[in-house]
Formats: C-alpha cells, sequence, structure tokens
C-alpha cells in the first residue's frame, strides 16, 4: 500500500455536551485508511460509527486527537473537494429531474454547462441510469433512487466515497444487487470508500477492512483485514472464508458489548 | 365530480330557504306599517307599541299581514332575488341600457358595480404585491439572522393584532400629508395584511430542508446564496402558494377597508354609500361581487400553484 493513508486519525476523542451530561461519542480511536481501501464501519447503534464518518467530512468536529483527509484537515479537504458522501436516504431534491440532481454539486462548485452534461451522463452510465436523466425522483424505485444519490457523490471527482448506511432502508434483495453493483463501481473507479453499515454480511462482502465498533463509549474494539479476493461474486457468502469471516465480526461485536 | 352536486345544492338550498325565513323577522315593523297602510288590521294596531314588541311576537301575531316582506324598497334584510335584482342592475343593465354604460359611452359606468370592482381589484393587487415581496424579503432575513427574527418577529406579530379598521384612515391621512394618495395608500393597508402569511408561510417553507439535506449542502461547501437559491427557495414553494391565498383574500380586505374612509369609489365605498342611503340591496350586492372577486383571486392562485408544481415536478 502507499505511504500515506487517506484517512489518517490519532487518538481521536468526540464528546457532546448535552443536559444528561457529557456522552462520549468517540474514545480514542486510532486508525489509518490506505488509498484505494473499501472499510466497513459495523456496530451497534451509538457506537460512534457514523459520528466518525461525519469527522472525516467535517459535519462534526473531534474535541482531541488529530485527523487528517489527504494529509489536510477535515474542513480543508472539503474545501478542495475531497470526497463524496452518500446519506442513508436518497435525499434527492423532488423539484430537480436525475439528471440535475446529480448536476448540483457540479453547479455549486463552478462547472461550465458542457462539462456538467459530460459528467452527469458519465455518472449515470456507472450506476446503470442512463435513460432516467429526465425522470423525477418519485418516478424512480427506492434502489434506483439510491444509486442516482450515489451518482450524485461521484459526479466531481473526490477519490474518496463516504458512505452513511445508504442501502439500510432498501429491501435484502435490491440490496444483494446494490452491494454487487457497488463492488464494480469501486474496481472501475479505484476509489477509496469507508461504508458504515448495520449489517455483517454487507460488511463481510463489501469490504477489504472491516473496522468493528462498540458504544458506551464509541470506540474500535477491533480491524479485520479481508483474506477475500477482490473479485468477489454474490456466492462467495457461502464459502468457509467468508463464513469465518463473519464470525470473528460477530465475535468483536460481542466482545464489545461484554465490556460495555 | 357529480356524486358530489347534490349535497351542494342542497346546501345552497339551505341557505337560501334560511335567508327568506329570516327576512320576515328582520323585516317585519316596515311590512306591518305598508300593511296597516293599506288598511289590514294588525295587532298591536299602534306603531309606538309595536316598536316595543319583539320581532318574532309581531310575526306570529300578523300571519295575515305579511305578504310585502320580501318586496319591500328599503328592507332591513333585503330577500335574494332582491339582491340578485340588484346585482343585475348594477352590472349587465348598467352597462348595457345605462347613460354612462359601456355600450353607450365606451366606458364602464362609474354608476355600475364593475367599476368599482375594478377600482378594488387594482388596489388589491398592488398591496399584494407589495405585501408578498415585503413578506418574502423579511422571512429570507429571519431565517438567516437571529437577530432579524428577534427584532422583526414580534412586531410583524404586534402588526397583526391591531385591528385595521382603526388603523386604516391614519394610514390615509399620514400617507395624504406627505402628498400620497389615490391608489398607494389603499395599497399600503392592504399590504400591511397580507404580508404577515407570507412572513409565517415562508419562514416555515425556508426552514423546511430536513438536515440531512442542509449536510448535503455542506458537504458541497455550498455558500449561503447557494443553500438559499438551490436549497431553501425551492423546497419552500409549496409553503408559499398556501400562504398566497390567505394573502390575496387579506389583500381584498385591506383594499376594502382602505376604501371605507375615502369614498373616491371601489367597492368599500360602494357598501358605505349603501348603509348612508339604507340601499341595503346595494350592501349585499357589493358584497357578493367582493366575495365573487376574492373566490376568483384564491382560484386564480390555486390555478398558478398547480401549473408551478407540475412545471417543478412537485405534484405527481
Amino acid at each position: 500500500m502507499t505511504a500515506t493513508p487517506v484517512i489518517q486519525a490519532k487518538h481521536l476523542d468526540l464528546t457532546f455536551q448535552t443536559a444528561d451530561g457529557p456522552v462520549h461519542a468517540l474514545k480514542d480511536v486510532s486508525l489509518d485508511i490506505p488509498k484505494g481501501a473499501f472499510v466497513s464501519f459495523i456496530g451497534p447503534s451509538g457506537c460512534g460509527k457514523t459520528t466518525f464518518l461525519r469527522c472525516m467530512a467535517a459535519l462534526e468536529h473531534p474535541t482531541g486527537g488529530t485527523l487528517t483527509v489527504n494529509g489536510m484537515t477535515p474542513d480543508d479537504a472539503r474545501q478542495a473537494r475531497a470526497y463524496g458522501y452518500v446519506f442513508q436516504a436518497a435525499g434527492l431534491y423532488p423539484w430537480r429531474t436525475i439528471g440535475r440532481n446529480i448536476a448540483l454539486p457540479l453547479e455549486i462548485m463552478g462547472y461550465s454547462k458542457a462539462e456538467q452534461n459530460k459528467r452527469i451522463a458519465k455518472v449515470l452510465d456507472l450506476v446503470e441510469l442512463s435513460g432516467f436523466e429526465k425522470k423525477f425522483p418519485w418516478q424512480l424505485s427506492g434502489g434506483m433512487q439510491q444509486r442516482a444519490s450515489i451518482a450524485r457523490a461521484l459526479a466531481f471527482d473526490a477519490d474518496l466515497l463516504l458512505m452513511d448506511e445508504p442501502f439500510g432502508a432498501l429491501d435484502e434483495i435490491v440490496r444483494d444487487r446494490l452491494n454487487e453493483e457497488l463492488l464494480s463501481l469501486w474496481a472501475k473507479t479505484q476509489k477509496t470508500i469507508a461504508f458504515v453499515t448495520h449489517s455483517i454480511p454487507e460488511a463481510v462482502y463489501l469490504s477489504t477492512h472491516i473496522v468493528v465498533m462498540s458504544p458506551r463509549p464509541g470506540r474500535i474494539t477491533d480491524v479485520i483485514e479481508s483474506p477475500l479476493p477482490h473479485e468477489r461474486p454474490l456466492d462467495i457468502r457461502d464459502t468457509p472464508e467468508f463464513i469465518e469471516i463473519a464470525h470473528r465480526v460477530r465475535e468483536g461485536l460481542r466482545a464489545g458489548y461484554e465490556d460495555a | 365530480m357529480t356524486r358530489f352536486i347534490p349535497p351542494l345544492v342542497g346546501v345552497l338550498l339551505a341557505l337560501f330557504a334560511l335567508w327568506y325565513i329570516a327576512v320576515v323577522p328582520m323585516n317585519v315593523q316596515d311590512t306591518l306599517t305598508r300593511a296597516e297602510r293599506a288598511g289590514v288590521t294588525v295587532t298591536p294596531p299602534s306603531a309606538v307599541e309595536r316598536r316595543d314588541t319583539g320581532a318574532l311576537a309581531l310575526v306570529f301575531g300578523n300571519t295575515h299581514a305579511l305578504g310585502e316582506s320580501w318586496s319591500l324598497d328599503r328592507p332591513r334584510l333585503p330577500a335574494p332575488h332582491q339582491v340578485v335584482a340588484e346585482l343585475y342592475k348594477s352590472t349587465v343593465d348598467e352597462e348595457l341600457n345605462g347613460r354612462r354604460g359601456l355600450a353607450r359611452s365606451g366606458s364602464l359606468s362609474t354608476r355600475g358595480l364593475l367599476h368599482h370592482a375594478l377600482i378594488t381589484l387594482n388596489a388589491t393587487a398592488l398591496g399584494f404585491l407589495i405585501g408578498t415581496g415585503l413578506g418574502i424579503l423579511l422571512a429570507v432575513g429571519i431565517v438567516h439572522s437571529r437577530v432579524m427574527e428577534m427584532s422583526v418577529m414580534p412586531w410583524a406579530i404586534v402588526s397583526q393584532t391591531i385591528p385595521i379598521v382603526a388603523l386604516a384612515p391614519m394610514i390615509i391621512v399620514v400617507l395624504y400629508s406627505v402628498g400620497v394618495q389615490g391608489l398607494l395608500p389603499k395599497a399600503v393597508i392592504s399590504a400591511y395584511l397580507s404580508f404577515f402569511p407570507v412572513v409565517v408561510g415562508m419562514v416555515k417553507g425556508l426552514r423546511s430542508p430536513d438536515s440531512m439535506q442542509m449536510d448535503l449542502m455542506t458537504t458541497y461547501s455550498a455558500s449561503t446564496r447557494d443553500r438559499l437559491m438551490k436549497l431553501r427557495l425551492p423546497a419552500s414553494t409549496p409553503y408559499l402558494f398556501a400562504s398566497l391565498k390567505i394573502a390575496i383574500a387579506a389583500s381584498l380586505v385591506g383594499a376594502i377597508v382602505g376604501e371605507l374612509p375615502v369614498q373616491k369609489g371601489g367597492l368599500g365605498a360602494r357598501m358605505l354609500a349603501g348603509s348612508y342611503y339604507g340601499q341595503t340591496a346595494q350592501i349585499w350586492a357589493a358584497l357578493i361581487m367582493a366575495a365573487a372577486l376574492a373566490a376568483v383571486l384564491v382560484w386564480a392562485i390555486g390555478a398558478a400553484e398547480r401549473a408551478t408544481l407540475k412545471r417543478m415536478g412537485m405534484a405527481q
């Protein structure tokens, strides 16, 4: 792997002050994410996985420790268009067509009209939504909407994709299909992906690295480097290797509970 | 749609029936006086005594003498057909056959209701534009500035607690003293009533994007301007139209109130003139014209709303 990690967190702390006293959302979190990795964050609610992702996006600010994105502070990295963010819900603007939704970041970032159209066509092709450019979001299924929101995050040239449970609201069949597509997208684009999930099979199937987290205080309990090959058909989930990693993730999650 | 027709007609008929019944006790004094003059015996026979008797008692004591209740010259409460006749006389008849009517003079008769409705409509439209513009500007300011929210919002609320009939003459006098008269003072009163629903609706609308949508804008490092133009304003469109429907009706009320003290035309002036001269049918005709105007205006906003939301892809 290359020398400088895309994400480098050292002894990261984040404490929210609430009416019931301080809540330790993150405590002493250290992690390096190498370039080109697919890292999943898994853990129960309140383990800080989303908070960690939001710190990378500079949507939250750590109260202690250091965090760099591409060697910069998260704020600077955001200014430098370092990442695309995909939320739990597609969050497409209902008054914009799919094409115009994807154009939204491009408009804000000042791309020319011609460049916008070129990029819209390119990312729609990547997420297999070509031909839906002129449709409004309500005319698309939930899975297609989420694909459009991934296209929106890919439209500008960020090398890092931050995804916060993007498939959490979808049914399992659609989710399987999107997982497969996401892997092929990752292979095609060579992006670094940080992916928050609740699902053990999803984490194991997608990731090169699985980060197991536990709550109160939010911390990392295990980092598993997956021995699975890059090329992963869906039936890899029935192999002994896959089941073994899933088992290790489950053990890590259980250990986190027993500590707390 | 057709299944709505029977209940609609039913309600309408019930209202008319109530109206016709109410006409009898409302006009009973006058009716009995005329009956007495025509030689019918009424009880009690003295006009002074009758004045001190309740309307219902008079009605039930003189059921034989109520024939003229619905055809008095100056009824306290005109019957529906009298109002319709007055409406016809002051619109169609006046314009077609009147000396100053459209047919003979080429312009709307100054004695006709249409002329006055148009005057009111002008003031309403201008007041609505001023009120809506002001309302949107204030809402944008309130959403972006905590100071403005705390300093403007209480005054906006207070402004609506003052009865407009008390305030309207003062606005007119003050504006007259600085040389402003005619359409503008009425429009100002109209705007005074219509800006408020726009402020309230737009503040809610501009704040309607959820935190995820705002976060998305943050991840693009979007400027305040981009957030306003690309997220807040489009998201507030349905709220705006809901407010505009209230605002246009309020504008009409404002314009009519603004016409009461000035007496230079308009439906408000017409209503007041009617009450000076005991022409209740004229008041009712003006009222119905105002109601019809309001209905058309609210409908027009609704049509604009449907067209806009359809164009924006927000109506399915």
